[in-house]
């Protein structure tokens, strides 16, 4: 099961650190990681495998949102197939 | 696989466009909870959704952290409670009552289908449990009520229209205290569909299976924000925009859908393309009509552009989900629409060009505040229009009307939440009474012969 952690907001040194080791320390596997600075919006896109995750992915999901809280960041964790059903036929 | 601007494009939609499932409806059949006494009766109506629809809040919840995407209400819609009643018409309060306590304990905002279909006739225990329902909306909370009184194939029960303006009128008085707010749960209906997962018309119809899992989408934001990025697009164009939007929109609803269904332990039944619009800047159908071209809802023009709208988002939908149903169309209720409600205190849209709207969109006269001092036959005369244009039409056709007790035209009224504000619009004032006391049945049009 996959999972795209979206992380948005003004672009700081040390995100992608702050966000990786948080979803290690929770079993998350990156298996794909994209970035892109529009000015100094920072907008980066990761997809995680979350089959080993010991939590429900809706948990999981809610302390993204508090570590995005805490680092200033927009952080956000959704199942990938709203994004297939969306975005493919 | 999806790329990088269509992640972003679905979380834009989702943060800022107000995308949302507006609604996750479990339909259950009473039939099974019929006893040998009315108290006997509420009582397993009583176990019976409390049993089946325990996680439903749980679920929702749990689905909307996994997939990200807001889900606005938990919903349950019965069999109509005047064929589970028909034994014991009196006392369908109580069943009534039940389902109330029943909402309350599940915590879910509405639960619909405190409903009688005599879109032919009406039997002695229908017009007993019809007498009754201003009684029960204005002594429960969150019961939804609806009558059906026509249909494409039946014609149109006149009878029953004739009565269902006494019963908005009753039940307006019944609830003046607040408004009139009893008539916001109340719809009358021609070509009433089963599955609706909507408020306040769902019921569950009797060809349904025992649990079943609908889903209403909404999204008027996303419509409008797609159609901003194209200003000078002609309206080929824009259709095809719209078409694609409702695309998408439907496609995460088929998603939780199917979803809800397996984890609630219920058939998947249908996904309502429904644009629902809600009181909220950014959420308003009369926004897009006025990105269309409008300068404001209900000028010259507006039949024309919700038609368009109406009918792309039913094709975008259709391809989306592998059962679309319900009524899936655009919704145009006044009180809940801020465009709606902005055109209304100017005085730009009237209930004249609301009827007309309503031959091209789903569904119809919506929460609309009419002055108290409407006579009853009036309001049946406004239900028996709609009631034509639906019959006609072969669509699904409704007058939801609260004529509040006491105000009259520059007065206004506010129900919260959901249901909005709205001007008391004025309707007109003369007398249509012989014609509905006549009574009798307006005969099935002549297409409906199709065997």
């Amino acid at each position: 099961m996959r999972a795209v952690v979206t992380v948005t907001g003004k672009d700081k040194i040390g995100i992608i650190a702050k966000v990786s080791s948080f979803l290690a320390e929770k079993g998350v596997n990156v298996e794909d990681i994209s970035q892109t600075l529009l000015q100094d919006y920072f907008a980066m896109i990761m997809l995680v495998d979350v089959s080993e995750l010991k939590m429900e992915l809706s948990e999981l999901a809610k302390e993204c949102e508090e570590l995005g809280r805490k680092i200033g960041m927009s952080i956000r964790m959704q199942h990938e197939a709203i994004f297939n059903a969306m975005h493919n036929i | 696989m999806f790329n990088k601007v269509e992640v972003l494009e679905t979380i834009d939609m989702i943060e800022r466009e107000h995308l949302d499932i507006r609604t996750i409806t479990m339909g259950i059949s009473l039939f099974p909870c019929i006893g040998a006494t009315a108290e006997k009766t509420a009582q397993n109506v009583y176990e019976t959704v409390c049993r089946k629809a325990k996680n439903i809040v749980k679920v929702a919840q749990q689905l909307s952290g996994e997939y990200g995407i807001p889900i606005v209400n938990k919903r349950v819609s019965v069999t109509p409670v005047s064929l589970i009643a028909a034994p014991f018409p009196e006392k369908a309060g109580l069943i009534g009552k039940a389902l109330d306590k029943a909402a309350k304990e599940l915590g879910i905002d509405f639960l619909g289908g405190y409903s009688a279909l005599v879109h032919k006739g009406t039997a002695d225990y229908e017009k007993i449990f019809i007498e009754g329902i201003p009684e029960l909306l204005a002594s429960t909370e969150r019961i939804c009520s609806s009558v059906n009184i026509g249909s494409s194939k039946s014609g149109i029960n006149m009878d029953a229209v004739k009565l269902m303006g006494e019963v908005v009128k009753k039940t307006a008085e019944l609830t003046k205290d607040q408004d009139g707010l009893g008539c916001a749960k109340l719809v009358v209906f021609a070509n009433a569909v089963e599955d609706n997962p909507f408020m306040a018309g769902a019921f569950h119809g009797v060809g349904e299976s025992g649990t079943v899992i609908n889903v209403g989408v909404s999204g008027p934001g996303v419509v409008k924000h797609a159609l901003e990025n194209i200003p000078d697009a002609n309206l080929t164009d824009a259709a095809e925009t719209i078409k694609k939007t409702a695309f998408k929109i439907t496609r995460a609803g088929q998603l939780i859908a199917k979803e809800a269904a397996k984890r609630l332990n219920a058939e998947f039944g249908i996904v309502d393309l429904s644009l629902a619009p809600t009181p909220v800047m950014g959420d308003s159908v009369a926004h897009i009509l006025e990105e269309l071209g409008l300068e404001c809802v209900g000028g010259h023009g507006t039949t024309a552009a919700l038609a368009m709208l109406n009918d792309a988002v039913k094709k975008g939908g259709v391809m989306a989900s592998s059962h679309v149903g319900g009524l899936s169309g655009a919704f145009i209720p006044v009180s809940e629409d801020i465009g709606m409600i902005q055109a209304a205190e100017r005085g730009l849209l009237n209930i004249d060009k609301l009827e007309a709207m309503t031959a091209v969109c789903s569904v119809g006269l919506d929460m609309i505040a009419i002055p108290g001092k409407t006579p009853a036959t009036t309001i049946s005369a406004i239900i028996a229009d709609e009631a034509a244009i639906g019959m006609i039409n072969n669509k699904t056709t409704a007058v939801r009307v609260i004529p509040v007790p006491g105000k009259d035209v520059g007065d206004s009224v506010e129900f919260g939440g959901l249901l909005g504000r709205a001007p008391i619009m004025p309707v007109n004032t003369t007398d249509s009474s012989r014609f509905i006391l006549r009574g009798g049945r307006i005969p099935a049009p002549i297409h409906s012969n199709k065997n």
